[in-house]
């Protein structure tokens, strides 16, 4: 992956197999550099067996193929910036994953482009569940959730190319002034 | 955030045109991008924000764009399918979003499929 929101898109994923009604997702830049990213679902959650196994490249639960890289590149990632990825599952609770990233790093990727993430995520799943995104930085707070816009949509699908574009244009103001300086 | 007014806008015109689309009764054309880790590193993210933006100039109504995960070809990836109605599926490969515009043009919008982009294609040289 050549963005750190691109590993976002990508295990997010697993939240959504999981049947969450609720994905939260959470990007904190500290001063000196640290940057968690943090996805919280409330989905079926894992078994401790699993957990345990969950980040060998050769554990997935689809059945097509016996490999799933999806945890282990951004373990990968984030290590080599000198990072680490905790994860902690309950069963019928959820699970919730968090990447350190030290962007002070020459080997830290760049956070790269959050708001067309997002708007892909939600592309990706417009009905359900419910996403949510919180950034926190020196440079300020937002916060944007679907449950905010589904009422206003009312029975105009998420998915619609006119709904997406306001989502990532939308975020993109916003996001910019806090995490800006780590996105490239 | 972006005024919530203007998503009102954007649903009052979204629905007009739903409604005409249900009027026509035509057949939607359906694009499907893979979009597992696979399709993800190799660039599949603004591959679909390219049709997105390209169906939303266009105004193509009966067009759907949506995800999929790994079929197994992960080094053809970015891969995109696309359906036309009644049309057998034809799939491209490393696809790149300077493409995309070609594709809409010439297979979505006048039903020529672009032979050099697709799988085929690919599987030959």
């Amino acid at each position: 992956m050549k963005e750190i929101s691109l590993h976002l898109l990508d295990i997010v994923q697993n939240s959504v197999t999981a049947g969450a009604a609720h994905v939260d997702i959470s990007f904190d830049l500290k001063a000196d550099g640290t940057l968690f990213m943090q996805v919280k679902d409330d989905g079926k959650g894992m078994s401790p067996e699993l957990l345990e196994r969950v980040r060998s490249p050769f554990v997935t639960t689809r059945t097509t193929r016996k490999v799933g890289l999806g945890i282990p590149l951004l373990m990968q990632n984030a290590m080599q910036s000198g990072g680490d990825v905790q994860i902690s599952s309950e069963v019928g609770k959820g699970t919730v994953i968090v990447a350190r990233f030290i962007t002070s790093s020459i080997d830290c990727l760049p956070l790269g482009d959050l708001a067309s993430t997002m708007a892909t995520i939600i592309m990706g799943s417009p009905d359900h569940p419910e996403f949510s995104l919180r950034c926190t930085g020196p440079g300020g707070e937002m916060y944007f959730t679907t449950e905010e816009i589904r009422p206003v949509l009312e029975g105009v699908s998420l998915s619609e190319p006119d709904v997406v574009s306001w989502i990532q244009a939308s975020l993109h103001e916003e996001i910019e002034p806090i995490l800006g300086g780590i996105s490239k | 955030m972006k005024s919530l007014a203007e998503l009102e806008a954007i649903r009052k015109s979204t629905l007009e045109r739903i409604n005409l689309r249900k009027e026509e009764k035509g057949e939607v054309t359906r694009v499907v991008i893979g979009m597992a880790t696979c399709g993800i590193a190799a660039g599949a993210r603004p591959v679909m924000l390219a049709f997105m933006d390209e169906i939303q100039k266009r105004h193509l109504e009966h067009v759907t764009v949506s995800q999929t995960g790994c079929i197994g070809m992960c080094r053809l990836e970015p891969m995109v399918d696309v359906i036309l109605p009644g049309k057998d599926k034809v799939t491209y490969v490393h696809v790149k979003p300077e493409m995309v515009s070609r594709i809409v043009a010439e297979h979505i919008v006048n039903g020529r499929p672009v032979d050099e982009y697709t799988i085929g294609a690919a599987e030959n040289a």
